[in-house]
This record gives C-alpha cells, sequence and structure tokens, in this order.
C-alpha cells in the first residue's frame, strides 16, 4: 500500500486577523465559546444595572429647589432621582459644619495652605524640599491651629472645636494623623531594630499592641481613659480625645511600613557609612533613612489612603465629621424626600473615592518611577 | 541589618556601659509613666466612687440583646452572659464574612486574570471602587439605602416560606430536637469522611497514585448525608419539626430570623475585604511564572483545571500570609457593627455596659484584650502552618 496523494489539498484559510479592532475583539470578547457566552452576560448585566445609574445620577435628578418638596416624586411630576439640591443647599454645612459664617474665610485659607503642603510634597522635583518638610510637619501645623481655633492676639476670635465640622474635620483629623504618625512611625520603626533589647520590646510592644485591637475601642478608650489618666481636672477637648487615638494608632502601622524600607536597604550601606567617618547618627540620618524612606513612600501613601479612610470612625464617638454631618442633615425634616438617604451616600462616595483614588494612582506612580529607577541602575 | 552597627574606636566596655544606662533609663520612664497614669486614674476613680476590680461582671444586666446564640434574659443574665453573647455574635460575623469575603475574593482576583477584556476591566472597577470607599460608608449604604429598596414588612416578599423585607429575612426554623438530631449528626459525620477522603487523597498524590475525584464525593457526604437523615427521619414517621413563618399583620411572625443589621455587616464586611483578597490573590497568581500555566496548557488541562491543579496551589505561598491578615482585618473591622447596631463585643459590652456599669477601665481593657487575642492567636496559628508548608518549597 501506498501513501500518495494525487488531488492538490484545498488551500488552507487565511490566518485569522490578529490586529486591528476585529482581531482585538475576537482576542479579548468571544475567543471560543465560554469566552462569548461571559462577554454576553457580562454586557447583558450591564444593560441591565448602567442605564437605571445614569438615569438616577443624570437624567431623573433635580438639581435645583429650596426644600425636599421638589425632590418628591409627586411634586416633581416625574421618578425623581439624585435630588442634588440637597446638596446644594446643605454644602457650607457640609463643607464646614457649624463654624460661623463670617469667619468661613479661615477654614478655606487652611484648605490653601493644606493643597501648597500637599503639592510641595507630592511633586518630587518641587524646590526646596527640605524647607517644605518643615512646613509640613512644624509651621503649617502651628499656623492652622492658631488660625482655626482662634488668636486672640492677633484678633482672631477663639472658635470652639464643637462648632467645626464636616469636610473641614475629616481633614483635620486626617492630617493631623498624617504628621504625627509619620515622625513617631520612624522613631518606632528604629527602636524595633535597635540592639537594645529594652528599647526593641517596649517598641515591639506597642506596635503589636495598637496593629491587634480595632481602631474603635482605642477611639472609645481614647474618649473615656484620656481623661482618667491625666492629673488633677485637667480635661481634654473633645476633639483632641480621637485624634490622640488615631495619632497612636498610625503610627504603629506607620512604623511597619519603615521598617520594610529599613531591611531593604543594604547592609553595606550603613557600614560605608560608617567607614567614611560619619557618627552612626549621621550615617543614620544622612544615608540610610533617605533611602528607605523613598523606597517605602508607595506604602506610606497606601497607609495615609487607609487612615483617611479610617477618619470616618470618629463620628462614630460624636465628632462631627463628614459623614456625621452628612447624617445630620439627611435627617432635616425640610428635606425629608425618598431619594435623600441616596444622595447623600453617593455624594460622600464621589467624595471619598476622588480622594482616595487621586493618592492610590499618585502610589502607583511612585512606584513605577521606582522601578525605572532600579532598571536604570541595574 | 541591626540600625547598629558597633561603633568604631569605642571598646566593648564604655558602649554596652552607655546601652546599659540608656535601657534603665527608657525601663525606668516607663515604669514612671504606668504608674503615674495609673495612680490618677485609681485616685479619680475613687473619688466617682466606682470600686475597681472585675466584681461587676457577675452583676445583673438588665438590657436585652436582639440577637443571641446562647440563652440570654435581661433579668436574669449577668454582664458575663452580655459579654459572652457580643463575643458570639462578633465570632459568627467574623466567620461567615470571612468565608464569603474569600469565595468573592477569589473569583474576583481570577476574573482580573481573565483573558476577557470586560470580565478583567469589571473586576478591577470592582476593586478599584470597593478598596476607595470607607467601610463606615459601605455599611451605611447596606443597612440605609439598600433596606430603604426593600418592600415593608407588613407586605414581606416570599420565596417558598421564606420572607424578606425591611425587618430582615426570616427564614423557616428546623427544630432538631428528639430524633431530628441525626440530621446535624448526619452532617458531622459527612464533614468527618469529606476530611478522611480528602487527606487519603492527598497521600495517593504523594506516592503516585491516581488520586480519584475528591470534591464531588466530598460535597455529596457533607449535603446527602443530612438529606438522606432528613428523607428517612420523614419516611419513618419522624419528620423533622420545622417552625414556618406566618405573614401577620405586622410582619412575618416566628421562623428563624436574619437581622438586617447582622445581614448588612455580613455583605459590608465581606464585599469591602473581598477587594483586598482579590488583589492580594491577583499578585499571588501573577507570582508564579508564566511556564507553569503554560505546560499545563501543553499537557491537555483545561484552563479551569490548571487554575485549580497548577496555578492556586503554587500561588497559596505568596497568599496565605497576607490573606491571614487580611482575616484578622474582618474579625476588627467587624466593630463597626456599632455603627448600624448589631450586638458584637463592642456594642455590647464597650457600649451597652461601659455605659450602665462606668468600669471603663476593665471594660476597654477586657475587649482589648479579647481581641489582641484574636489577633496574636491567629498570627501563631497561622505562622505555623507557614512553617509546615515551607519545607514543600522546591
Amino acid at each position: 500500500m501506498t501513501i500518495v496523494r494525487e488531488t492538490l489539498l484545498p488551500p488552507a484559510p487565511p490566518p485569522r486577523r490578529a490586529a486591528g479592532p476585529v482581531g482585538w475583539l475576537r482576542d479579548n470578547l468571544f475567543s471560543g465559546a465560554g469566552n462569548t457566552v461571559t462577554t454576553l452576560v457580562i454586557l447583558a448585566g450591564l444593560a441591565l444595572l448602567l442605564p437605571p445609574v445614569f438615569r438616577f445620577l443624570v437624567t431623573d435628578a433635580v438639581w435645583r429647589g429650596d426644600s425636599g418638596e421638589v425632590c418628591r416624586p409627586e411634586v416633581a411630576g416625574h421618578p425623581v432621582g439624585a435630588c442634588w439640591a440637597f446638596i446644594g443647599a446643605k454644602i457650607n454645612y457640609l463643607v464646614y459644619g457649624s463654624y460661623p459664617a463670617a469667619e468661613r474665610w479661615r477654614p478655606n485659607l487652611f484648605f490653601g495652605l493644606v493643597a501648597l503642603g500637599t503639592a510641595w510634597m507630592l511633586w518630587l522635583d518641587a524646590p526646596r524640599r527640605g524647607l517644605g518638610a518643615v512646613f509640613v510637619f512644624l509651621v503649617g501645623p502651628l499656623l492652622s491651629y492658631g488660625l482655626l481655633s482662634g488668636t486672640p492676639i492677633l484678633g482672631l476670635a477663639p472658635i470652639a472645636t464643637s462648632l467645626w465640622g464636616g469636610i473641614l474635620v475629616t481633614l483635620v483629623v486626617s492630617l493631623v494623623g498624617i504628621v504625627a504618625s509619620l515622625p513617631l512611625g520612624i522613631l518606632l520603626a528604629l527602636g524595633r531594630r535597635s540592639d537594645l533589647p529594652v528599647l526593641r520590646y517596649a517598641c515591639i510592644g506597642f506596635i503589636e499592641f495598637w496593629r491587634g485591637v480595632p481602631l474603635i475601642t482605642v477611639l472609645f478608650m481614647a474618649n473615656v481613659m484620656l481623661p482618667l489618666f491625666l492629673p488633677g481636672d485637667l480635661t481634654v477637648d473633645r476633639l483632641v480625645r480621637p485624634l490622640v487615638g488615631i495619632a497612636l494608632f498610625a503610627s504603629a502601622y506607620m512604623a511597619e511600613v519603615v521598617r520594610g524600607g529599613l531591611q531593604a536597604i543594604p547592609e553595606g550601606q550603613g557600614r560605608a557609612a560608617l567607614a567614611l567617618g560619619l557618627t552612626r547618627w549621621q550615617a543614620m540620618r544622612l544615608v540610610i533613612l533617605p533611602q528607605a524612606l523613598k523606597v517605602v513612600v508607595p506604602g506610606i501613601v497606601n497607609t495615609l489612603i487607609g487612615l483617611f479612610k479610617d477618619t470616618t470612625l470618629v463620628s462614630i464617638v460624636g465628632i462631627a465629621d463628614f459623614i456625621r454631618v452628612l447624617e445630620a442633615a439627611r435627617a432635616d425634616p425640610r428635606w425629608s424626600a425618598p431619594t435623600i438617604p441616596a444622595t447623600a451616600y453617593a455624594f460622600a462616595a464621589l467624595f471619598y473615592l476622588a480622594f482616595c483614588f487621586a493618592m492610590a494612582r499618585y502610589a502607583a506612580f511612585i512606584e513605577r518611577r521606582l522601578a525605572a529607577g532600579e532598571r536604570g541602575r541595574a | 541589618m541591626r540600625a547598629a552597627p558597633p561603633e568604631s574606636g569605642s571598646g566593648p566596655g564604655t558602649r554596652s556601659t552607655r546601652a546599659l544606662v540608656l535601657q534603665a533609663l527608657v525601663a525606668l520612664a516607663l515604669a514612671a509613666l504606668a504608674y503615674a497614669a495609673f495612680a490618677t486614674a485609681s485616685e479619680k476613680l475613687a473619688r466617682q466612687g466606682i470600686t475597681a476590680g472585675f466584681g461587676f461582671l457577675a452583676r445583673a444586666a438588665g438590657f436585652d440583646i436582639s440577637q443571641r446564640l446562647i440563652p440570654y434574659a435581661a433579668a436574669t443574665s449577668t454582664y458575663l452572659d452580655a459579654f459572652l453573647v457580643g463575643l458570639l455574635n462578633t465570632l459568627l460575623v467574623s466567620g461567615l464574612a470571612i468565608g464569603l469575603a474569600t469565595l468573592i475574593g477569589f473569583a474576583v482576583g481570577i476574573a482580573r486574570l481573565s483573558p476577557n477584556w470586560l470580565a478583567r476591566t469589571l473586576a478591577a472597577t470592582y476593586v478599584e471602587i470597593l478598596r476607595n470607599l470607607p467601610l463606615l460608608l459601605q455599611l451605611l449604604v447596606w443597612y440605609v439605602a439598600v433596606r430603604v429598596a426593600l418592600p415593608e414588612a407588613q407586605h414581606p416578599a416570599a420565596w417558598g416560606g421564606a420572607y424578606l423585607s425591611q425587618r430582615g429575612l426570616i427564614l423557616p426554623r428546623p427544630d432538631f430536637q428528639g430524633a431530628a438530631w441525626l440530621v446535624p449528626v448526619a452532617f458531622v459525620a459527612g464533614l468527618v469522611g469529606a476530611s478522611i477522603r480528602a487527606r487519603r487523597a492527598k497521600r495517593r498524590i504523594e506516592t503516585g497514585a491516581e488520586p480519584g475525584p475528591v470534591v464531588g464525593p466530598a460535597l455529596a457526604l457533607v449535603l446527602g448525608l443530612p438529606a438522606l437523615a432528613w428523607i428517612g427521619l420523614a419516611l419513618a414517621g419522624h419528620p423533622v419539626p420545622v417552625a414556618w413563618p406566618s405573614p401577620g399583620p405586622f410582619g412575618p411572625e416566628g421562623g428563624l430570623g436574619v437581622l438586617p443589621e447582622f445581614a448588612a455587616l455580613l455583605l459590608g464586611l465581606s464585599t469591602y475585604t473581598a477587594a483586598f483578597i482579590a488583589e492580594i490573590v491577583r499578585a499571588g497568581l501573577a507570582s508564579v511564572a508564566r511556564g507553569q500555566g503554560e505546560a499545563a496548557a501543553a499537557l491537555g488541562l483545561s484552563r479551569a483545571k490548571t487554575l485549580r491543579l497548577v496555578t492556586i496551589p503554587q500561588a497559596m505561598r505568596v497568599i496565605v500570609p497576607p490573606l491571614t491578615s487580611q482575616y484578622l482585618n474582618i474579625t476588627k473591622n467587624s466593630s463597626l457593627a456599632v455603627l448600624i447596631g448589631y450586638p458584637d463585643l463592642v456594642h455590647v459590652f464597650m457600649g451597652t455596659v461601659l455605659n450602665q456599669t462606668n468600669q471603663a477601665v476593665e471594660v476597654v481593657a477586657i475587649t482589648m484584650a479579647v481581641y489582641l487575642t484574636l489577633s496574636l492567636g491567629l498570627a501563631a496559628l497561622m505562622n505555623a502552618s507557614n512553617r509546615r508548608a515551607a519545607p514543600m518549597t522546591r
């Protein structure tokens, strides 16, 4: 038996297109039966889900009005989605809380200071970043304190912290957490890697304690126990108590991030610095820490995102942060309408999403930049 | 590297003396601080007429708790009982949330590496949105906004004996008293049988033998045995009594109620933590060398089998340590229950009991000790299992 073909095979079909939009569609959405089914199911789900969301946020939304009446379907004459008029009417309350209207330029100036400090720190090629650090960690906080709570000598009337509220308080709590936790965290991380057992174990105990308990118990503790531990009849401001708790809590997490950076620096760096005649303190300050901190910038930013989200917990212990004023505004009987809760939460979600997403993108950008630096060196 | 390499030029004597003095100073300062705090606190407590100590735990609690896993009555139960009820509620919601978050997290994490662009993008969107919103806000959304959308208690939605309304989910409650105890026993027997089978399959793999199917028989054992027991009892004339909820004028009555607070906390915690777990899973899967998946495909394994038998087992080494810390986060974050009124440990003990007794130091110390024990205990457990898994590394 011989195997000899006597007729020509029909030509094979050309290879399917791999480039261009059609090729992309085929590779990414319709490459096989299972894949096609997945695509169709997701498309159907999106077609069911997205139009109502869009209608709620935009087309059915009520944009103008001065009471909850306009957001009732029977008054508006159509199904009502988000009641943005509510946010518009309450925006000053949501931003400043009960801060006196005539003094609102002070929080505004504070927001400006925050923007300046943030830009100075985040823009890596900014001029005089050392000065920026002094501004962010020393001058800025003092200025802000004098500005917000009042300095009678300068003619700024004192304003009780019980009047502060809204985004202002959320920012204050986050910033105090950031400004206090970074230096404290660095000290704790150094202590945890110290040769001295007493110091080391004290730091380990401190860090593991705060990392082991939920923030809400820390806030409760700060609320009921801080006044107990202070001598005499010294009372602590209602706003300061959770700030102390948050600062200690955040510093423990920050310490672990910084420790990761310290561990990433090769041993030879410290030895070389000592060989050059630097003291141990100089070697730490000028050689090891700058490199270690640079490596952990993404980790630090991620911790800050967590901290920013966690500040919402102060609303549980009675601080008028953004969430709490939002809940208070929502309860206003003049603005009672079926979609008010959903509107309030949609607004809060957009607020937090914008901040946290921006920070996360920044961390990712720094990570890419660091990776590029590593590749360049190798 | 230790932060402090030995200083050049200084002899060991001077350095160790200085170290000793420094440590003594640190210890002294800490002790002084602790003593000062203790002294002021006890002096202030004495002035407020509060007796320190844990005696208050034996006093009658006198308040009611909406969800309890152990017998508890406002009139007869003590603060210690209230503590236990709260602790069990915390453990219940954390345990269920851990399971649910792991399921969602793995699904989303695997979808992030899907060949399907839509699935990939959808998973990425899920992660970015849920990770970047405060958990507290998400709980409010689940509890307030979602609940408003449910039917009112007077007109609940009903599916075959179960009712869903703003008052929560009401399920038929089987009563495992009398002969019906066979059903839970059959369930436990199924669990034991399944785990024995899994162990045997593992041994067979190690000796190079064909392991045979595991997942199917395990499901059959765990679900089938209780079902058989149920049917058998019914045929034998001893059917398992079931308390069916009935629609009353003010909402469904009887049955097994799932509190809306519990459901909101469970869903909020699981979907939030699932976003973090998804990222962990993605990183773990990405850490497995590409060649492993390609080799599996070359051997003719399907994508699902490749994931289940080749990629995921190898990724677990990278996934487990951060996964553990997410489990701890769930347990700690379950304390946000206090916001929506689910009676967990913090709500019951640090909230109500603390307010009633004013024993601030003791209550805070007990609550924190519980969370610390859970955290350090789970960490120790995971470290031990990590060590056991480590020799597998080749």
